[in-house]
């Protein structure tokens, strides 16, 4: 049996805002390496390093374990070394990582990859080991306060997430990583006055050391290195090109690249037979990647007459003078290509205000403010919280083709939460049409068709719960070289549209691949397919067994739902193993990434977890004085194992129905995060007052199930009746809903690690391993789970967890048995 | 013992008059590849094993190459319209020493059927989809070709294998100077480098029999398409660095018709148990 040492009683106080800085800088970390990684690698592979280098909270237990009795006597030292150790590692565990030559393209084909992979995550994981070392100790240390220390610990964290968001509208993402690197010494001050160590000398160098530490940090090797594969690395590859301004915020890092010599010419499936050229354009790269341009134009003159010559171009074909609402207007070219058209009204809604200012202000006499033409209206918003207010009724609703063609072929996206094509997001787009109106939606052409025809579903789904009787007649899809463009329109097209239609196409050589009436020999002139995918697709779609088609296409089409966001997402397990057979001839290139990544990760976190997770009991054994050392214990085992998992799931899901209510951009999505996890941390400060009961987790278990099945019925139609209420409201509302869940949320893994502390404080390193290492899984899992099946049933899954603790909840034995206390448990 | 110089080197195709490798050829020149095979492979027992990196190993690494990728070949005629590859381009891809093409740290790997990087965010392409781009420009020795993206100069070299005139444009200027360079050192007189813009092809030596465009483009450049002959094709592959998604080609007909093609590399049915 491990020492079984009385919680500390010697008046010595835990340092809990030293424990607040740590797990405010630990969070904070989380996210700005999500941002660092989106910039210089690719997002899904980002999402994959973090959740591997988090394990080194499962690390942590074995510390805790190792250290023992040096806990009691050595707490402060220790406590201030690590915070130390977290402010040395943070920034420069990142820049030793871009040092090592991990390329994801090449996972495929290298097999020294995979290794590099692996360093990375040793490398990211010593930062994440110092933060949850310092918090660990202090559980240990204190364990009569644990719901203080808990409390303090999601407070922080809560704080962290928010933090991170403002100091990204400040600070350069490299500069952020010094100021996380300062956070970490200052902590360690913290905790050493905290601690009333004697000598005040240490502690005030060490804030010292916070504010000069920064300033060393500097030079080239201290720069964002990008793949040399990304989009801005190639475009500054060319002979004359030079960066022109960069603009940092937490919706990302905008590049702004000029190429004088050899202009962009970037026009998404220009038509072969297009007279006209690209104007001299400025490259505007999102995260070193997903290129727009801004096109040069003075504000008066005819407008760049080559937009007319994309796919895009297709709608004003049919409409006459309309007003136009674009989504993601970007770079302007959508709102040129509507001023071409006489639109008489065009509404731009672009989320990234630096993007507007870019066009607006800094680059205006280039641009020729697109934005500030008579009946152009700018708005700053997210599309789906756009249309979801307001009454304007559009002629015609654009949404832009606004991500970067190399990672949608990559299937970089896959993974990513998108509501911008789900099925109650068309429903929300039909219902914003004037009479005849046209929703038109341009995307990358993939071969075998995925995309398109995934959202010619939804279009279809869409109409048909709008009570459009016959869908087939309300759609029409064409491609080119590089795109295809789907039109849904309200109402039935005419024959006169129809005719129009195959004209532009026929001037363009795009191909018609669907319209009401269309024959199949129609549907494979110009761009010749071996068989016509695309119009055979929407065909077999629109026929009664429409269903049977989407379960046999060898992609994932299912329409994207809000429940399950997944839109980018093709991905079933058969394809995998049907294209690995097939990669000698290139067949890794018909596969998106994100999900077979994503089941990678899991399969790696499991392995290690594996591994870990009985580290700190054997540890113990180790440093036990003859006694053995603490014992496995099953009870304890499910219950930290469970509620790692079910507080991750009922987080991301929650938090995901809430980002999709507030439908604002990234700092909204913080402050429901920063209010889950505050509102957690003062049920956390509440627990140690139901710590006395037999098994006080019931509570709190009963009160999450309870709020979150509710919240299931309650949250879609609450959200519908609020949806045009101003952000302040929605976020407000948002606030007090999350506040009983959270709360409850907060208490259980207090009240069992406040058992373990007073019955089998062995256990405690082993219970913070458990958590370590659930959460990591958990919130993989969780992905997974809604990619599959929604986030409703993620939700269930959770509150069957939850219970699953409840009644594994490491009830005191003591009274029943004479068994030892740590057996106890 | 299966005869797979029939698969290489389809008696059916017409070879080309071009340079062919004394270590590889055609039925019709005595010496099929598998025999040839065998031969090594007696020989390596025979004498002590063959150096890495030495030219006699480097020949044998591209003769299972081009093994491999006839192998592949066979299996994509439905999406290619090919059974194997024109034997006159499996000759060129024997010929062409593509480990003199890339990196030395990845030079062990030159003849393995991947892409490689060569600096500069560059890549060289798969060896299988080099042999398919190249069969799908259909060429003849008297053609000439104008290729967009000269990278490494390898298709370059296997380009000048089957014709008579290549000229390449590269936008990168340090890789089109070593490109340049190379070739000029490997003894490839007929390709012209040129380091610059390759939109508007190459005015002065238009129009192609044979355009193909290895730069990333988002759209068929038009001024392309115009220096194209009728009945030229262009190639240009679509998809990401390291992996190609599909290829398409661009054809003028003799009336100056012009209709693309869109081809997946590998055979693939998107449903299952269908069509």
């Amino acid at each position: 049996m491990a020492p079984l040492d009385p919680p500390a009683t010697d008046g010595a106080r835990p340092p809990l805002l030293a424990v607040a800085l740590v797990s405010a800088s630990a969070l904070g970390y989380e996210v700005l390496l999500l941002r660092l990684f989106s910039i210089i690698q690719w997002h899904n592979f980002t999402y994959m390093i973090i959740s591997l280098a988090l394990l080194g909270y499962g690390v942590s237990g074995t510390f805790l374990a190792l250290a023992g009795d040096w806990i009691e006597r050595r707490f402060t030292a220790l406590f201030a070394v690590n915070a130390v150790l977290f402010g040395l590692t943070a920034p420069s565990c990142f820049f030793l990582a871009q040092r090592v030559p991990f390329n994801l393209l090449e996972l495929l084909w290298n097999p020294k990859q995979p290794f590099y992979l692996a360093l990375l995550y040793l490398l990211l994981a010593v930062p994440f080991l110092c933060a949850a070392n310092c918090i660990g100790l202090t559980f240990c240390r204190f364990r009569g306060r644990i719901g203080r220390i808990y409390g303090s610990d999601l407070f922080g964290a809560g704080a962290g997430a928010l933090g991170m968001v403002a100091l990204l509208f400040v600070l350069m993402p490299v500069d952020a990583l010094k100021a996380l690197g300062a956070a970490g010494f200052a902590a360690a001050a913290l905790s050493l006055v905290a601690g009333g160590v004697r000598h005040r000398w240490i502690g005030l160098s060490l804030f010292l050391a916070a504010l000069v530490f920064p300033l060393l940090l500097s030079g080239p090797w201290a720069e964002l290195r990008l793949s040399p594969y990304k989009g801005l690395s190639q475009a500054l590859q060319v002979f004359g090109t030079r960066i022109e301004a960069v603009r940092s915020g937490p919706l990302g890092l905008l590049t702004v690249v000029e190429s004088p010599r050899i202009p962009f010419r970037h026009a998404p499936g220009l038509s072969i037979r297009s007279p006209f050229e690209p104007p001299e354009q400025l490259g505007v790269f999102t995260d070193g990647g997903a290129l727009s341009v801004i096109n040069r134009h003075d504000g008066r003159g005819p407008v760049p007459e080559y937009l007319d010559y994309l796919t895009s171009a297709l709608p004003y074909h049919l409409l006459q003078k309309p007003s136009v609402l674009v989504l993601g207007s970007g770079g302007g070219s959508d709102v040129l290509l509507a001023v071409f058209h006489q639109a008489r009204r065009i509404d731009a809604v672009e989320v990234n205000a630096q993007m507007v200012d870019l066009l607006e202000k800094d680059f205006a006499p280039f641009s020729g403010r697109p934005y500030n033409r008579r009946k152009v209206r700018v708005h700053i918003a997210e599309a789906r919280g756009f249309t979801a207010t307001g009454d304007q009724q559009y002629d015609l609703i654009q949404i832009a083709l606004v991500d970067a063609f190399g990672a949608a072929s990559a299937g970089l996206h896959a993974l990513n939460e998108n509501y911008l094509y789900t099925l109650e997001a068309m429903e929300g787009f039909l219902a914003r049409l004037a009479p005849g109106g046209l929703v038109a939606i341009t995307r990358w052409l993939k071969l075998p068709p995925r995309d398109s025809l995934k959202l010619f579903a939804t279009a279809a789904q869409a109409l048909a719960r709008s009570r459009v009787a016959r869908p087939g007649r309300s759609l029409a899809l064409i491609r080119g070289f590089k795109t295809t463009t789907l039109l849904v329109k309200n109402d039935a097209f005419s024959h006169s549209e129809i005719t129009s239609i195959r004209r532009f196409c026929e001037e363009r050589s795009f191909d018609v691949a669907y319209v009401p009436g269309i024959a199949p020999s129609e549907a494979n002139r110009y761009n010749l397919l071996e068989l016509p995918y695309f119009h055979d697709g929407a065909a077999a779609l629109l026929g009664p067994a429409g269903a049977d088609f989407i379960k046999r296409y060898k992609y994932d089409i299912r329409p994207a739902t809000d429940d399950r966001p997944y839109f980018f997402n093709y991905f079933k397990w058969p394809l995998f193993g049907e294209l690995y057979s097939l990669r000698g001839r290139g067949g890794f290139g018909l596969l998106e990434w994100g999900y077979p990544v994503l089941a990678l990760t899991l399969l790696q976190a499991f392995i290690i977890a594996l591994a870990l997770i009985p580290l700190p009991l054997w540890a113990g054994r180790r440093i036990g004085k003859g006694d053995g050392g603490p014992r496995p214990n099953k009870r304890v085992f499910l219950y930290f194992l469970c509620l790692g998992f079910a507080f991750l799931f009922i987080e991301i899901a929650f938090i995901q129905k809430f980002i999709l209510f507030l439908a604002s951009p990234v700092y909204a999505a913080a402050v429901v995060l920063c209010g889950f996890l505050v509102f957690a941390g003062l049920g956390s400060l509440f627990s140690d007052r139901l710590g006395v009961r037999a098994n006080p987790s019931v509570y709190p278990v009963a009160g999450i199930a309870f709020v979150a099945v509710v919240y299931l019925f309650l949250l879609p139609p609450l959200f519908q009746g609020l949806a045009t209420q101003p952000l302040a409201a929605k976020l407000t509302v948002s606030l007090l809903l999350i506040a009983p869940l959270a709360f409850c949320m907060g208490l259980p893994f207090p009240l069992g690690l406040g058992r373990l502390g007073r019955e089998g404080a062995g256990l405690i390193p082993w219970a913070w391993a458990i958590n370590g290492c659930a959460s990591v899984l958990g919130a993989v899992l969780a992905s997974l789970l809604a990619i599959e099946f929604g986030f409703t049933v993620v939700i269930l899954v959770a509150v069957g967890l939850y219970g699953i603790a409840a009644a594994s909840f490491p009830v005191s034995t003591a009274a029943a048995n004479s068994g030892t206390p740590a057996d106890g448990v | 013992m299966r005869d797979l110089s029939a698969a290489v080197f389809p008696s059916s195709c017409p070879v080309a008059g071009v340079p062919v490798s004394r270590l590889v050829g055609g039925r019709r020149r005595g010496l099929g590849l598998w025999p040839m095979l065998t031969l090594l492979g007696v020989l390596s027992f025979a004498w002590p094993p063959m150096a890495a990196g030495t030219e006699e190993y480097q020949a044998k690494a591209r003769l299972s190459m081009v093994e491999k990728i006839a192998s592949l070949a066979t299996v994509t005629q439905r999406e290619t319209g090919r059974k194997a590859f024109g034997s006159a381009v499996m000759e060129a891809m024997a010929e062409v020493p593509r480990h003199r093409f890339v990196p030395e740290e990845v030079r062990a790997m030159a003849y393995r059927n991947r892409p490689l990087p060569i600096g500069h965010g560059q890549t060289i392409s798969q060896p299988y989809i080099v042999a398919l781009m190249t069969d799908l420009l259909a060429l003849t020795p008297q053609a000439k070709v104008l290729e967009v993206g000269t990278g490494s100069g390898y298709q370059a070299a296997v380009l000048a294998q089957l014709v008579s005139q290549v000229l390449t444009i590269e936008i990168v200027e340090p890789l089109g100077r070593l490109a340049e360079e190379r070739l000029k050192r490997l003894g490839y007189g007929n390709i012209k480098v040129r380091v610059g813009d390759g939109y508007y092809g190459w005015k002065e030596n238009a129009p192609f029999d044979a355009i193909i465009v290895t730069a990333v483009a988002s759209h068929v450049p038009p001024p392309l398409v115009r220096q194209l002959k009728p009945g030229g094709r262009m190639v240009i592959p679509v998809g990401e660095r390291f992996l190609v998604q599909y290829l398409t080609v661009v054809e003028k007909s003799m009336d100056g018709r012009v209709i693309s093609r869109q081809i997946l590399p590998v055979r693939f049915v998107p449903l299952t148990g269908g069509h």
